[in-house]
């Protein structure tokens, strides 16, 4: 258990140093390649570096591969390999346009891997009523997470800070769970999404100095989900997600279809005239997380932040007290 | 404070999952398709699906009415 402490402690400091010196490099050669976009929410627009995926991916394999140095393993190895094809699907997007659809197809694809490499186990846990043996639609089911999360973390990345600071908080929450459920290996191999996630937020957070990207989007929320499925802990990541499967949720019951954010008519927030965000009045405009939480009024970029970040740990603190019930039966 | 029903939602959203959860274990798992020969495994795992699909359509369903009730002023804003 020392042992697992100590290079516990080890991949943490990888994973954060990594995307902490790596990320300043990455804003300095996009800028110099003019990779830029446009901050819509800052007063004047400014023009903000993007992608910070490969910083994000460096922490995650760097760190990954010394855990898999010290303590080999399939789930490590899929987590690697799941993580770093979406990170390209991510890419691939960020470099170009691409369809609805593409994402979520190509999503599921990336979860052939965790299959390919055996490293899941085909039972479905539920808190206080034990769990199901489900052989053949557990495969099914990890076809489908991996496309999820990752396009949930992609769809709540609207507003500076808010996805790698919402993912820093359940990917704790997340780590917290495996040890109470006394899944440690996997604890141990979740611990560098939360500090990359965290390392990152240094420079997404308001004013961000750079943008994930969809290939730091889909490279987080899939390695959430490749963490789910070997540490089988299903539920309990669904519970630490909600505020941002409400935002999805939101989003896909009001347009209907599955769509890019950037093909909807109506923008779901506007801006007040001394630039803080409000809700649009436009019957037209998706709802959203965000559009909800401003019906009470008129707010900046960074109260919107925070208030998602506590819907983020009451969420947290849910999915924490399930991981308690998964012990009881009843 | 801003944002309680959201908090709301969420707290409902966490019920329905352990509830939903506790029907599957306990009601729909047990379920056993005999008589069949040897497509019994098939028709047993295709009839859960269904069930486990339409459970999920029935949640959806329940969560989209909760947020119309919640959200209602809100949404009319």
């Amino acid at each position: 258990m020392l042992d697992k402490t100590i290079v516990g402690i080890i991949i943490s400091a990888i994973a954060f140093v990594t995307v902490y010196a790596l990320t300043p490099l990455l804003i300095k050669s996009l800028t110099k390649r003019n990779l830029v976009v446009k901050d819509y929410n800052r007063v004047g627009g400014a023009m903000l570096p993007r992608p910070g995926g490969p910083s994000i991916l460096a922490g995650i394999l760097a760190s990954e591969l010394t855990l898999y140095a010290f303590f080999p393993s399939v789930e490590i190895l899929a987590i690697m390999i799941t993580t770093s094809i979406a990170f390209l699907v991510g890419l691939a997007d960020d470099r170009k346009v691409l369809g609805g659809w593409f994402k979520p197809l190509a999503l599921a694809g990336c979860a052939i891997p965790i299959i390919l490499l055996g490293a899941y186990v085909p039972h479905l846990g539920f808190p206080l009523f034990g769990s199901v043996n489900i052989p053949e639609l557990y495969l099914v089911l990890i076809i489908f997470i991996i496309p999820i999360t990752g396009n949930t973390i992609n769809s709540i990345d609207v507003l500076n800070g808010v996805a790698s600071g919402f993912m820093t908080i359940a990917s704790f929450a997340l780590t917290i769970s495996l040890f109470i459920v006394h899944n440690y290996d996997i604890a141990l191999a979740s611990l560098p999404l939360g500090f990359v996630s965290l390392a990152f937020y240094k420079y997404h957070k308001f004013p961000s100095k750079i943008f994930p990207g969809d290939s730091g989007a889909l490279t987080l929320g899939s390695m959430y989900g490749v963490i789910t499925v070997v540490g089988h802990v299903e539920i309990i990541a669904a519970i630490a997600l909600l505020p941002a499967v409400i935002n999805s949720f939101l989003f896909l019951s009001s347009v209907k279809r599955v769509i890019e954010h950037r093909q909807i008519k109506a923008n779901p927030v506007v801006h007040t005239e001394d630039f803080k965000l409000m809700a649009s009045t436009e019957k037209e405009a998706p709802i959203t997380l965000v559009r909800l939480i401003l019906a009470h009024g008129p707010m900046t970029e960074k109260e919107i932040g925070f208030t998602i970040f506590r819907l983020a740990l009451f969420s947290a603190a849910l999915a924490i007290i399930t991981s308690f019930m998964m012990g009881i039966k009843i | 404070m801003n944002g309680i029903p959201l908090f709301t939602y969420i707290f409902i959203m966490w019920i329905l999952l352990i509830v939903g959860g506790g029907l599957l274990v306990t009601i729909i798992a047990p379920i056993s398709i005999t008589g069949f020969g040897t497509i019994n495994h098939l028709l047993d795992s295709s009839i859960k699906a269904l069930i486990a699909i339409l459970l999920v359509v029935v949640w959806i369903f329940i969560m989209s009415k909760i947020k119309n009730w919640i959200f209602q002023k809100q949404i009319s804003h």
